[in-house]
Formats: structure tokens, sequence, C-alpha cells
């Protein structure tokens, strides 16, 4: 008697939790359909991200296999980490972390103050209107395109051009140099030219932070005696720490990347050996050569290590200042 | 700046700060000065690039060469028939999946949003997205311009916290006449959302401009090949186009003809100098709201 009770009781318990589960499945169901205008909206959205976003992170895959673009994926051999191997011993592999590291460490020891001291200097100017057309103007070339850019810095810096005449007149060199043809300029061509048209644009993040400090610290400030330079340091970098931490935090972490529309643009065949960065690289071995399984073997650690990079930056940059991305 | 903290009364800071800027305004102004200047040269004077400040001998010709070369003009056509409907359809289409994420109701937003966030910290790269374009018949398709730039996360994010901004009530009371979620979204929330819709607009139309890149990677038909990869080739790789070698032929030049880089350059910056004002105005807002989201 007790045991049918009991076998009764669990018999009754199941159903209902059936009968709970299953109303509540069909009240999602019913919620679902009720909603079909707007999961129409989204889910074009996610079939877009899974075509062009995750068919392309599931095909590094490739990376173990000898694949060839004319066979379906999956009957390409899988060759484990042969193409890793490779590209750990080849010595021009070595050389596009050299170049990539180098160039990215430049525009990061090198550039990454100059935005900053730009805003405190375009702050310090009075005049609105002037400022504000200073302003104006210096984030013209950022939407200039590379081409043209690079266009323009190829002819300036080749034969006769105006850096050669600029510095000979300078007295700085006394004959012609072919800047774009010397290898060891590269890096100082990409850092120039990058300075060179993002300087204003980088600013617009400081010069909104900056804006946003509350006046009265400034009265404040002043009425204690500060003078301009101690109430910039004090007052307005302290301010925009927060900006100058996660951009500081996505510049470290973007250290492996560059700029490849400006590299590509700017490198030719004899300023290869310092042009050659990752991304090229990989282009190169890719695309051009052909090589699809071992570049994608390179960008594999490379996205690995590019990720692995933010998340260390980011916990740095909370350790340290409390702010972070994410 | 030592020395000029203790001058800062009489204003040697302001002076030389003023004189900065002024710096900065000119070194910004003259490569696209020197453009302009350059492609008014005659073809002869212009093979050099010295420095100089207004056309050595004024002419035309130049310009003449750009605009008689079909292939090139082809290109402009293409860049604009891209910049138009790239822009288009990458405004509606982020547009749309941003308005349903905006919704906390909706079934799944979590798992969606997570889908999307993915997206930002990893990427496949440019190999295997290669093959999938190739595999897609993208590959020196018109369409390799459009699709994959149909959406990008950072867009959708503006787009979604700005339709959070609009206030419930005047999307419920239209849900009340009756209209439906697309009813309420192309009646109600674009509408009043036309600032954000300038902004991603124009962030768009000037990434389908510029953009050179998409162009050497997946085009080879002379036909559909865009301006900027065009202005690539004859830049970077020297190569030049019928047209030009014959007006080279003809104006005796010996070097590449400058004059008609620079001609072909500025007919290629054009439009971006002259939408540049609204340019300027809205991409700020941009970038504040991102600087703001982010």
């Amino acid at each position: 008697m007790m045991a049918f009770f009991s076998h009764a009781r669990f018999y009754t318990m199941i159903r209902k939790g059936a009968e709970e589960m299953f109303q509540h499945k069909t009240g999602h169901i019913k919620s679902f359909t009720r909603q079909w205008q707007l999961q129409s909206m989204v889910i074009p959205g996610i079939v877009w991200m899974l075509i062009f976003c995750y068919i392309p992170m599931f095909w590094l895959i490739i990376a173990f296999m000898d694949y060839s673009i004319a066979k379906p994926m999956l009957q390409s051999p899988f060759v484990g980490l042969k193409h890793f191997e490779d590209f750990m011993t080849d010595d021009r592999f070595w050389r596009s972390i050299r170049n990539t590291l180098g160039m990215s460490s430049i525009k990061l020891i090198l550039g990454f103050p100059i935005p900053i001291f730009f805003a405190l200097m375009l702050n310090e100017i009075r005049n609105i209107r002037f400022k504000r057309t200073v302003q104006t103007i210096s984030y013209l070339p950022h939407f200039i395109a590379w081409t043209i850019f690079g266009g323009i810095m190829l002819n300036w810096l080749g034969e006769g051009g105006v850096i050669n005449q600029l510095m000979m007149a300078l007295g700085l060199q006394d004959r012609e140099i072919l800047f774009n043809s010397d290898p060891k300029y590269f890096w100082w061509i990409t850092y120039f030219s990058d300075t060179l048209k993002e300087t204003g644009w980088s600013a617009i993040i400081y010069i909104a932070a900056i804006a946003g400090i509350d006046p009265g610290l400034y009265e404040a400030a002043e009425l204690d005696g500060a003078n301009r330079w101690q109430r910039m340091w004090h007052i307005t970098i302290q301010s925009i720490r927060p900006t100058i931490a996660i951009l500081f935090i996505l510049a470290v972490s973007g250290i492996l990347g560059s700029n490849f529309e400006q590299i590509f643009m700017l490198k030719n065949n004899m300023n290869l050996r310092m042009a050659e960065s990752l991304d090229l690289y990989i282009y190169n071995m890719g695309l051009v050569s052909g090589r699809h399984s071992f570049s994608t073997a390179v960008l594999f650690v490379r996205s690995i290590v590019a990720l692995g990079l933010l998340f260390l930056a980011n916990y740095t940059s909370k350790k340290l200042t409390g702010d972070s991305i994410f | 700046m030592a020395k000029r903290r203790r001058f800062r009364r009489i204003g040697v800071f302001e002076v030389c700060n003023a004189l900065l800027m002024l710096a900065v305004c000119f070194i910004t102004l003259y490569p696209m000065w020197f453009v302009f200047i350059n492609s008014f040269n005659a073809p002869q004077q212009a093979l050099l690039g010295t420095v100089n400040w207004f056309p050595k001998a004024f002419s035309l010709a130049s310009y003449s060469v750009v605009f008689n070369d079909k292939t090139l003009m082809n290109g402009f056509y293409i860049t604009t028939m891209r910049t138009v409907i790239g822009t288009a359809v990458h405004v509606l289409f982020t547009a749309i999946v941003a308005y349903g994420l905006s919704k906390t109701n909706l079934i799944g937003r979590k798992i969606y949003l997570k889908i999307a966030l993915i997206t930002m910290l990893f990427s496949g790269g440019l190999i295997p997205t290669f093959i999938l374009m190739t595999k897609l018949g993208l590959y020196d398709n018109f369409l390799v311009f459009i699709i994959p730039a149909m959406y990008t996360f950072f867009n959708m994010v503006i787009f979604m916290s700005f339709f959070r901004t609009i206030p419930d009530s005047l999307e419920e009371s239209a849900k009340v006449d009756g209209a439906s979620d697309y009813g309420v979204l192309f009646r109600i929330v674009l509408p009043n959302s036309m600032a954000v819709i300038a902004t991603i607009s124009l962030f768009s139309a000037v990434y389908h401009w510029n953009d050179y890149y998409q162009g050497v990677l997946y085009i080879r038909s002379q036909d559909i090949l865009p301006m900027q990869t065009m202005l690539y080739k004859i830049i970077a790789e020297n190569s030049m186009s019928f047209m030009q070698q014959q007006a080279m032929a003809q104006f005796g030049a010996r070097l590449p003809g400058n004059s008609i880089k620079f001609a072909s350059m500025m007919v290629a910056t054009l439009p971006i100098l002259v939408f540049y004002p609204f340019i300027q105005r809205y991409l700020v807002k941009g970038v504040m709201i991102g600087a703001i989201k982010g």
C-alpha cells in the first residue's frame, strides 16, 4: 500500500513536472511565434554572422591540413602540426615578426602620446573659432584614402621629391636619398605618414574627454595658485586617465597588427625586407604563393596570441588603474 | 617648458601655441594642396615632386586625359555604385538587426548578443575569409563589395544604444494603434533617428569610397574594378591604362606622367572634399557615441 502510494505520488509528480515543462515550452514557442517580426529582424543578422564570421573561424582547421582550394574542405588530408613547424623554422616568418614588432613599437612609444599632446595644446587655445577651425582641419587627412595619401608620400620621398629638397635646403643631407627603396627608412616612413594622417582624428576622443571635465576644478585649482602646467598635469591629465588607459590597452593588444592598407601601399620589392609585416607575410604566403594551409597556421597562432594579449592588457590595466574595457 | 612658464603673463605661451596650431594646419593641408596644384600642371612640368605653391604652367590637359579615360571613368562609376548601394544596404540591414536586438523582451537576446560579441574578439582572418568568398561565388563579383560589408558590430552597437534612448511611450502608442514591429521601426523609430542614420551612412560611405584593398583581393575583371584599386595600380605598381600610355607618348614625358596621376587622385578625392563639412560634423558625433559606449 505504502509502495503504491509513493509510486502514485511519484507518478503524479512526474506528470505535473512534465506538464509544467510542457506548458513552459509551449509558452516559449507561443511568445516566440508572437514576436516573429522581431525575430525575423534579428535572425538574418545572426545568419550573416554565422556565414561571414563563424564559418571562417571554423575553417581555421585547414591549418592542420594540406588544403587545396579545388577540393571540398574535409577531403584534404590532416597533417597535424606540419605547417606550424614549417613557419617556426622559416626565417622570413621571424623577419616579419621583427618588422611588425618594430613598427608597432615605434608607433606605440613615439606615436601614442602625440594625439594627447595635440589635444592638450588645442585645449589651451582660448579663441573658440580658431580652435574649432584647427580641429576641423586636423582630421581632414583621416578621410583621404591611403591610395591618395600613400601616393603623395611616395612622390615626396622619391628622387627630387619634397623631402629631399627640404632636407637639402636645411643642410641636413648633402645629396638625394632614395627613401622609398632603402629598407632602413621604411619603419620611420610608416610612423611619420601615420602620424601625419591620423593625429587629428585620434585626438578627437581626448578632446571629447577634456571637454567633459568640470570647469569648477580649474577654477578651484587657480584659486589654490596652480599654474598652467600644474593644472594641465593634475586636472586635465588625471581626468582623462581612464580614456588614455583604455586606448593604451587597445594599442598594446593590437601590437601584432599593422596598418595593412598603409604598408601595402608603401612597400615595394626593394624595401620588402623591412616592410613585410606579419599581415603582409600571411598575404604573400597565402594569396600570392597560394600556400593556404601554411598561412592559415600563421593566422591561427596570430589570432590566439592577439586574443591573449587583449586579455592580458585588460587585466593589467584593471589592476593598475581600475579601468578596463570588459 | 620652464622658460615659457616664466613668460606666461606676456603671452609667449599663447603665441607659441597658436603658431604650433598653424603649423599643424599647414602640414595637414599642404599634401592636398600639393596634389591640387600639380594636377593643373602641364604634363611635361610635373615630372618631379618638387616643392611648389602654384602650378608652373597651368593646364587642364591632365584632366582631359583622366576624363577621357574610359577605364578610369568606369572605375569612378563602380566606386559610386558601390558607395551608394553598399551604404544603403549596410544602414538598412544593420539598423533592422539592431532594432530587434534593442528589445529586451526578445527571446534568445542574450545568446544573440553573445554570438555578436564573439565576432569582435576572434575572427577567421584573411585566408579563410578569402576561401569563403571564393566558395560563395563572390570572387570577381560586384557583390563582394556589398554583402560582406552589410553589417559591422560597431555600427550595430551604435544603432542599438541609440534606439534604446527613444522613449517607449512613442512606440507603445503606435502599437496601440495597431502598428506591427516593422511599422513601428519604419514609421516611428527610423524617422526619429536621422542623426544616427546620417552618421552611420557617412561612416559607411567613406569606407566604400576609400577602400582599395577589397578590389585588390577579390576583383580580376577590369570592368568592376573600383577607382581606388586602379589608383593603387597606377601609383604603387606604376601600371597605366592604354589612354594614359597614349597621353604619355603624346606629351613626350620621360617619367610616368605625375600630373595625370595627380589629376586622377584629385578626381578620386573630390567627393570626399566636397562632402567633408557634413562628414566631419556627423562622424565626430559618431565617434562620441562610440566612445561613450566603449
